[in-house]
Parts: structure tokens; sequence; C-alpha cells
């Protein structure tokens, strides 16, 4: 597309362009955000289009620390700063963000980085006075002293803390005291932080709409004030162990506003806790109760009152027929429910469930291993609006029962059919849903090249297709797809052990591919690889472990092309110290398996992984760490990356037919 | 050993002539001289306290002490002075004791010297029973009570650490007795119960907690209302208030606040201290006559607790008396070794504090500490602007230079080794690559430019984009 732009500009032999005011070409910029490539073209066609694209970009993702200075010097207006890519941000390069920044910059993402401190945080909140989000995730050696830089920033609206272990109530205190106009904050896994710091940030933060506080050693002390929060709209309680009925019954009302609530894991709430936690909370839209309380009738009739519910789940919860029936009989109809891994799912709880949810959007009933096709009748029948069905594993659902699903529910845009006994025909009539983006269908035994065909034909927009260990499908199925399907971005063929060059011949035809998978499929060559990486471009996460005939000649083609690629499983394949090398030019490249490879020496690994900058994660075998010198993973490791050692014995490859069967085995 | 002579000599001559009459009496009390050594070991106590003291006092003290300026000042103030002075005279009973060792044996001069003490000892304790004897109960009862002897034995001996302490009007050391505001006619025995109750006055102190708490009790007797002529008024000078000690072992002269305490060290000078009547408070019982409450004013004009202020309000013991003297208006010269910001005047708060010293590390901005952080929580949720207070830390993580460093040092290493790969590589192809080092920019470490000049075979067919500056430094700038 921007070839042709740049063509019709120079065959008039004018600067159209420059007759365009700025407005109007960041209006056209604005419509080609969808791929990085196109804007990357864009700037490279000329001065005053590079100056354009510059002033232009608002958000940036970038790779290295290294070129910081040079890019935020590129780009003057830049106010969304995502440095998850960047492991090794250091004081300095805050610094340089802080300087070079200053007002502009609104946003930034720390979550992925290490390596600052609370020096880095003070310039950057003392300089930026606009910052309004700041994600400090995994910061996991951050300490009071650097939330105390944070609160500094005195416009803050959203923090995330997860993780950050050794941030105490003192450094939530000052936060609390600092970002008076916090709207969110997540302190997820902040196991340092107790009531007294959340507590005062209910006190001080009056502006809260969404409060994360999984796993907090909290307990009710703390409730009263948060439930006091005028605007607090999203609250997660994710297992908070210290909060149990006994303290929630003491609370005179919930929270008014309150929207989401999310009390998973939380054992010892049970419906009594609840109901009084949710008393007042009107409003009410999604409630979260995974792994948590039985659902029972008893639940069911608390959680009745709640006129505005749309979305429930109630994953691994257990769950009684009784339970399901009185949730089928409130007085409204959910958008959304998961009953997924719940134990006590019947046909006839379900059933009745469904009947009178007829709105359903989502279903997710992944691995109700008790319901049978009748369940899927009624759910067929009712649920006509479907467009997303997680059903991975109701082993129990015959293959007639598909043919329902694509016969019924034609707005499916999701299907996750994964261990199922679906087959060539119900394929073929789910081919009918002709949303359809999303389907998984790994270790469907029963299907083969024939319905995967019908599925190319009539699922033009799927974006998303999972055949693993699918052992009937061959390259028929796959040439199919890749045809009919050319927006397809993700496909999973592991272990298809019948895959050739062909089917990846005209998967390469697919330019929007960002994830492929191809493990253990041994016919397929570097050749097949190699016209992937010419023609799908935005490759970013590559499997080949056990393709034993791809090779450094491979690597080659993926090191000049798959600029994009930051995540590759090179394991018993046929790479070589050559081919790793070359593959250590992707500047992107963070995360690198390497296991098992016979061609390669330590002093080849040594190279590669120092050639490659950008390394968050090797996985080796533990062989090479005594072959290679300390001081060597000390400099890697100082660098950002993390090194994973294995110890597995090479494992030959089993006969792909008999897996299932061998699985049931280990399952029984 | 001349100028040594002459001292000792004329130190000794001092106090004979003036007791000149004494000798006989004391021969009459110990019959025969000779018997005096053997009898030392039947003696009492102090007769063999004095072997030690003597022995105690020959090191090297005391051959300083023997150098002419010193003894010269020490023989001056000997000479013009009345005898009284218990320093002095103590400094030469030392001299007379270690001259009786260095030199002959002279039982003459020690006679009157026993003698002239003897006198001075009557003449003390007359002082001491009329005056402020409350200070010194279990000196003041010995006294009262004890024989000449043991008397001797213990103006002997303990006045060295006493010396400023014992209610005697002393010449020239600056200190001066107690001077009751008004005479009672209490009993010795009743002051001794005065005493106790300051004794377990102390022991409460010891066990409370905060400084403030302790403030508290001192200002606790607010509430009391005694009419104010139900009680006497005492009111020490300053110097007394700020004597170290009040209770003095007559043996060793070790100085104690609390009679308990004196009375617990007793015990390790021998059995009879370590009987029930000894152990016991002293003479509990045996007042009969109606106790006359006292209460003691504050030295300082104009303080509250002095006995002309307009709101005066007495304080109930000596123990309060010096600790408020000593809190209110004395410096705080105590300072906290932890912390070394809290200052304190008396010991006793600052042992106490350093207790808890580091344990109020709740800290607000404001500077207020708190001991639990709940409070400190609440504090701040009460109050505008009010921010927790966190300690500085150290910067961690590593520093830039270092990580170069070891960048420049790994990548020597790994430039030393030479990369050979397989047959892969075609006829003109490198074999050998060698990292640069490069610690600027890893990225180059390995430039793609170096394959390009590799032939890799069967690979031409694919279109190769020339690596181009602009290119290569783009690359790295766009993540989906």
């Amino acid at each position: 597309m921007k070839r042709q732009k740049t063509s019709e500009t120079n065959a008039n032999n004018g600067n159209l362009f420059d007759l365009l005011s700025e407005e109007i070409v960041f209006t056209i910029l604005d419509f080609i955000d969808t791929n990085p490539l196109d804007r990357k073209s864009f700037s490279l066609v000329c001065k005053s289009f590079y100056i354009t694209e510059s002033k232009h970009r608002k958000n940036l993702t970038p790779l290295r620390q290294e070129h910081l200075p040079r890019i935020l010097n590129r780009y003057p207006h830049v106010n969304h700063l995502d440095l998850s890519l960047c492991p090794r941000i250091n004081d300095n390069s805050l610094n340089v963000i802080s300087n070079t920044c200053k007002d502009s910059l609104n946003s930034i993402d720390l979550s992925k980085s290490r390596f600052f401190s609370y020096n880095g945080l003070m310039s950057l909140a003392l300089n930026c006075k606009n910052l309004v989000s700041i994600d400090l995730s995994n910061a996991t050696e951050l300490r009071d002293s650097a939330a105390a830089a944070v609160a500094e920033a005195k416009n803050l609206e959203r923090l995330w803390l997860g993780r950050c272990k050794l941030i105490t109530d003192m450094g939530i205190g000052c936060i609390a005291v600092g970002c008076k106009k916090l709207r969110l904050i997540s302190l997820k896994w902040c196991i340092s932080v107790s009531d007294l710091g959340v507590g005062l940030i209910a006190v001080k933060c009056k502006e809260i709409r969404s409060l994360d506080l999984s796993y907090l050693p909290i307990t009710n002390k703390c409730l009263p004030s948060i439930l006091k929060l005028q605007h607090l709209e999203d609250i997660v309680l994710e297992g908070c162990f210290g909060i149990d009925d006994d303290s929630l019954a003491a609370l005179k009302h919930g929270c008014q506003s309150m929207k989401a609530l999310d009390i998973s894991s939380c054992q010892h709430i049970s419906h009594v806790g609840l109901s009084s936690l949710i008393s007042g909370a009107g409003s009410l839209q999604q409630l979260t109760l995974a792994y948590a309380c039985p659902v029972t009738l008893a639940l069911a009739n608390s959680l009745n009152r709640l006129s505005m519910l749309q979305s429930v789940k109630l994953d691994g919860c257990a769950v009684t027929s009784a339970g399901l029936t009185a949730i089928g009989n409130w007085c409204i109809s959910l958008s959304e429910l998961s009953l997924s891994k719940c134990l006590g799912v019947t046909d006839e709880g379900l059933s009745s469930l469904v009947t009178k949810n007829k709105d359903l959007k989502k279903l997710d009933i992944t691995c109700c291993r008790k319901i049978t096709g009748v369940s899927i009748a009624y759910i067929t029948n009712s649920c006509t609006n479907l467009t997303s069905l997680r059903m991975e594993s109701c082993t129990l659902v015959p293959s007639e029962a598909f043919v329902l699903i694509g016969q019924r529910c034609q707005f499916l845009e999701e299907l996750d059919l994964t261990d199922n006994e679906i087959d060539d025909e119900g394929l073929k009539s789910i081919s009918r849903c002709s949303n359809l983006s999303s389907l998984k269908l790994g270790i469907c035994l029963n299907i083969s090249d024939e319905g995967l065909s019908h599925v190319g034909m009539k699922c033009t927009k799927l974006t998303e297709l999972d055949l693993y260990r699918s052992a009937g499908i061959s390259d028929m199925g796959i040439i199919a797809i890749s045809r009919g399907c050319p927006g397809l971005e993700m496909i999973n063929m592991s272990y298809c052990v019948d895959i050739t060059d062909r089917s990846l011949l005209s998967l390469s035809k697919c330019s929007r591919l960002n994830t492929f998978e191809s493990r253990g499929c041994p016919l397929i060559t570097s050749l097949g690889l190699a016209a992937i990486a010419v023609g799908c471009r935005q490759l970013v996460k590559l499997d080949i472990k056990k393709c034993h005939n791809i090779g450094d000649a491979a690597m080659l083609p993926l090191a000049h092309f798959s600029q994009n690629l930051r995540q590759i499983t090179v394991s018993y394949s046929s790479v070589t110290d050559l081919g790793l090398l070359a593959l250590a030019s992707i500047s992107c490249l963070q995360s690198m398996t390497v296991l098992h490879l016979k061609g390669l020496t330590p002093s080849g690994l040594a190279a590669a992984v120092l050639a490659c900058g950008g390394l968050t994660k090797v996985k080796l075998h533990l062989y090479f760490k005594s072959l290679l010198p300390q001081r060597l993973f000390e400099h890697l490791e100082a660098r950002g990356c993390v090194f994973e050692w294995r110890d597995k014995e090479f494992q030959a490859e089993l006969d792909p037919k008999c897996y299932k069967l061998q699985w049931e085995d280990i399952a029984q | 050993m001349e100028p040594n002579d002459r001292l000792s000599l004329d130190a000794w001559a001092n106090p004979s002539s003036s007791c000149n009459g004494l000798p006989r009496k004391m021969s009459l009390e110990n019959p025969s001289f000779t018997n005096f050594n053997l009898q030392q070991q039947e003696q009492k106590w102090d007769d063999t306290s004095i072997l030690n003291y003597g022995i105690r006092s020959e090191p090297p003290p005391f051959l300083e002490f023997n150098q002419a300026s010193e003894s010269e000042y020490l023989l001056s103030s000997t000479c013009n002075n009345q005898p009284k002075v218990l320093d002095q005279e103590d400094g030469l009973n030392n001299e007379a004791l270690q001259t009786s060792k260095s030199l002959d044996w002279d039982p003459r001069a020690m006679l009157n010297n026993l003698s002239f003490l003897e006198q001075k000892i009557h003449h003390l304790q007359d002082l001491l029973i009329s005056t402020a004897g409350s200070l010194l109960p279990s000196v003041k009862h010995k006294l009262s009570t004890g024989p000449p002897n043991g008397q001797l034995g213990e103006l002997l001996f303990p006045p060295l650490a006493g010396m400023n302490c014992v209610p005697q009007p002393q010449h020239g050391s600056g200190s001066k007795a107690v001077q009751p505001q008004c005479v009672t006619g209490s009993k010795v025995s009743d002051q001794c119960n005065q005493m106790d109750v300051t004794g377990s006055f102390g022991a409460e102190q010891n066990l409370s907690i905060e400084e403030h708490e302790m403030k508290e009790e001192e200002d606790a007797d607010e509430g009391e209302n005694l009419p104010p002529g139900s009680y006497d008024i005492l009111q020490l000078e300053k110097e007394e208030i700020l004597a170290p000690h009040t209770h003095f072992c007559t043996i060793c002269g070790k100085g104690f606040k609390r009679d308990a305490n004196l009375r617990m060290h007793m015990r390790g000078h021998g059995d009879e201290y370590k009987t029930p009547a000894a152990l016991a408070k002293p003479n509990k019982e045996s007042s009969s006559e109606p106790v006359i409450i006292k209460r003691y004013s504050c030295p300082f004009a104009g303080c509250k607790r002095n006995k002309d202020h307009k709101k005066f309000q007495p304080l109930k013991t000596i123990l309060c008396v010096k600790n408020h003297y000593k809190r209110t208006h004395c410096d705080k010269s105590y300072i906290c070794s932890r912390c070394n910001t809290k200052k304190f005047s008396v010991m006793a708060d600052l042992k106490t504090h350093e207790k808890h010293c580091g344990k109020d590390k709740w800290l607000c901005s404001c500077g207020t500490t708190f001991s639990r952080k709940d409070k400190l929580f609440g504090h701040i949720a009460l109050f505008q602007g009010h921010t927790p207070a966190i300690p500085l830390e150290e910067t961690k993580g590593p520093s830039l230079s270092c990580d170069k460093m070891d960048g420049n040092e790994a990548s020597n290493k790994s430039g030393n080794i030479n990369f050979s790969f397989g047959s892969n590589a075609g006829g003109g192809a490198q074999n050998i690559i060698e990292v640069k080092e490069d610690a600027d920019d890893p990225a180059r470490y390995f430039s793609p430019l170096s394959f390009d000049t590799c032939n890799f075979g069967g690979f031409h067919e694919f279109p190769r984009p020339t690596f181009d500056d602009s290119e290569s430094s783009f690359s790295f700038l766009e993540a989906p």
C-alpha cells in the first residue's frame, strides 16, 4: 500500500503531500497503525515522511535501552513508553527518559525491567509532571524508598505494583499520601502490604476506581474504609485468605458503585460473607468466584438481588444442580458464564441454567466431564447468540452433538473443541460459523483433511487455528486453510506428523502469521521454513522443536527476514553453531530454547548468546553449564538474561496415534 | 627517701599535736601494743580491713601522692584547716597507713591518730544526727548504734568515695551540708522509714518504661492536696541533689543509689550481713511515734516545685527531688549512643530509652516517631500532608560503569575464542568469526554485514536487502 502511494507521488513529479497539512497526514497515519511495519515503510519514503512520522508517533516500544537517547530525540511527542521489552532499564536510562521526555510523557511501562532503583524513579517523578500511569510490576527488588519516589508523581492515576514483594505499608503509605489522584492501583502479590497500607490508600485516595488486592495478607480491618470509596468499581480480592465470613458479617453495607468483584480463592468466604460484601452493590455486573465457595442453592439465592449482573465466573467451584438451577431462575439473563473445571456440573443443572439464560454470549464448560450431548442440545437450542464456546475435554459429548453447534450457533467467533470427539461431519457443520476467528482442534483424533477443508473454505475470518496432535491432518487440510484464511495469525500443527513443506509453502502466503508451531513434524525441512521466513515477516514466535530436517539453511533467511522474531525453540533440530549465530543478529529475539542440538558447540553457543543483545531467557542443557566460563553467564545475567537449565535425556518421539491412549492410561 | 620521710613526719606531726591527750585513752582500750597485731585477727572486721586498706592503698596512686607538690598542698591544707576536714583527714590516714607500712612501726603515732579519729567521729555523729541524717540512714544508723571500733572502721575507709555525699560540713570542697528548713524532732528510725519509701519508689521507677511516664510519676503527687501546714518541707541544695550516690558501703566504699542494693552488696562482705535481720529493711517497726510527713522543695528559684512558688507543689521523696532537678534544671548530658539525638540528664532515663531506642522506628515526615505502625498510620490518616518517612537505603543494582567493565571483560574472553563452523560455509566463507570487542553496542557484536560476506550455498535465491545503516537502526524500533 505504501509503495503505491510513494509511486504515485513520484509519478506526479511533485510533492502532493507538501500540499496536505500536517494534520491530514497525521489522520492518514492514524489509519496505518495496525501494522508497525507499515509505519516503518512510511517513514523510509523520504525525509519529510520521516519527520512527519516522528512527530506523529505517540507510542513507543523500544527493544534496547542503549538506543533510548536517540529514539527519544527522534520521537519528541511520545507520551506512552513501553519498556517491557527492555530488561536492562537502569537508573541512567530512566534519567535519560525523564530528561528528554519531560512533561510530554504520561505513561510508562517498566513491568519487565529490572536494574533500576528509586533514583531513576525519583528523576522520572520529578521531571515528568504529567505522568499518569506507571507499571512497576515484577520490580521485586524495589523497596519503600522507590515507592516514596513514585509518590512524588502527584498526577499519577494508574499504578501497578504487582509482585513488588519488598514494598511495605510504609511505601504504600507514601504513595497514598502523595498520589491523591490515583484511580487504579494493583497491589497483587505485594505480600508485605497489610491492612494499614491498604486502609490508608482507601482513606487518602478518594478517586480510586479499581483496586487489585490479590494475595495480600489483609483482613477485615481495611474493608470498611475500602467500601466507603465513592467511585470504586472494580475490586479484586483474589486469594485474600485473611478475609472471612465473621468479619464480613460486621460490614453494614457494601459499596454502591461496585461493578466488578473478584473473590476467587477466598476459601474463608461463604455465601454468608459474600452477601454482606455485596449488600447494597446493586450495580454489580461482574462476579468472579473461581475456586471459592461451593455453588449451592443458598449461594445462588443470596445473589438473587443483583439485577445488573452480566458475567459470573465460577471456575473450579464445587457446583450442585440445585445451585445451577437457582442461578437459572434469577430474573436476569447473564451474558457470560464460566463453569470451567467445576465439579458437579451435570446435564440436569446445566440444561436448566442455559434454558433461562437465552442471551448468553460466552460459555465456558471446559472439563465439565459429566455433561453429554443432552447439555449441548440444550445449549445450542437456547443460546443461539453464543459467540464463544469453550468445551475442552467434554469427553462424553458424542460427535453428533457438534453438528448441532454448527447448525444453531452460527455467531460463534471462538470455539475450543480441544480433546473432543468431533469428526469431519461436525467440522463441516461448524464451518457454517462464518465469523469464526479462533478454532481449537487440538487432540481431536477423529478429524481429517476433509473436515478442515470445509473450515478453510468458509471460515475466512479465521486468525487462530490449533491442530496440536490432531494426527489426521495433513497437507491438504493445511493448504485449504492457508488459501481460505489469509488473515491467519497463529497456527499450531505440532505432531501432525504428515505435514510436509507443501503446507509451509502455502502458509507462507498468510503474511500476518505471527505464531508458528510445528513441533515434531519430521517431514518439514529448512526449505519450507525458509519460505515461511520470507513470506511471514511478522513472525514473532516460532517453535520447530523435533523437526529434525530443519537446519541452518532455515535459520539464515529467518535471521534476514523475521526481524520481529521474539521467541524461538530449536531443540532437537539440526541447527548448528552457524544457524544460532545467524539468529543472534535478530535484534528483537528475547527467548531462545536450545536443547539437544547435535551441532552446537560451547563456543558457538557462547558467541550466539553474547551476540544476541536482547536475550532475556535462554533454556539450555545443563551440559553447557560446566563447559562455558562462569563469567560469561554472570555477564549475560547482568545484561538481563535469565538462564534455565534442563537436564532432560534425549527423548525419542512416541507414536502419535497412541499418544491419546497413553494419556488416558495416565489419567486413569 | 628523704622527702618522703619528711612528709610523713610532717603529716604525723599535725594531728598528734592537736590530739595530744588521746594516746592514753587509746591505750586503755587496747591494752597492749604487742597484742595488737595478734588481736587484730580476732577483732572486728574493721581492723582486718585496716590492714586491707593499707595494702590496697600502697600501689601507684600513693607513689604519686608522695610527690612533692601534691603533698605539699596537702600538708598546707592540713596545717591551715581545721582537723575536721574529712577528705584531708582521709588523706592523712592513708598517709599514715602507708608510712606505718613503709617506715618503722610507730605505735604512738598510730595511737594518736586513732584517738584523734575517735574524737572526730563523735563530733561527726552529733552533727549527722542533728542534721540531714535522713540522707544516710544506714551510715547514721551505724553511727548511732555501732561500737566505737566500728565507727572507727567506718570512718577510716568509706569517706574516700563518700566525701561528696556525707552530709557533713566540709571546708573548701565546695559542697555544703543539707540544711533542714525546719528542724524536726523525728527520730532516726522515722527517717529510715522515709528512706525506705524512697527505696521502693526507686524500684518502681526502675520498672517504669517510658520516660514521660516517669515524669508523670514525678508529678503524680500533684493531686495529693496536702494542706500546707501538714508536712515538713526540706530543701536540699543543688550540690547535694547532684551527688551521685546516697548509700555507701562502709567496708569498701562502693556507692549505691538504693539502700536495698547496698544491703545486697553487703552480703559479699561477710556472713554477718547475710542474716535476715541485716537483709530486712532496717527498723521498720521500731518507730512508735506518729510519722511526720516530709515533702521536698526544689532549690531552683521560680520553679513550681520551689517552696517560694505561689502554686508550690512539693516533691514526695528525695529521689523525686533528684530526678526533678536533673530533668528540669540541668543539662542533658547523656546522649543515646544509638540514635544520637535523644538527650537525658538522668542516666536511668537514658537506659530506659536505650531499651526502646530503635523500636520507635515508625517515623512520620513531621518528625514524630511511633512505637507501633498502626499508630503511625492512624496519625497519617488523620493529618493532611503527613507521610510515612522512609529511611534512606543504599542504592542497589549494578552501576553502569561496573556493568560495562564486565562487558568488556566478557567480550574479551569471547574474543579470544575462535568460532569455527562446519563445512556449511562455502569455499570463500570465513571460517573464523571473531567477535569484536564493542561494549557500547552489543548488537554489533555480530554484524549482519559479516554474513553478507559469507557464501551460504543454496541461498542466493532469497532477495537480500542491503543492510544499510538506516535499516539496522530502525530495526530495533518497532515492536508490534
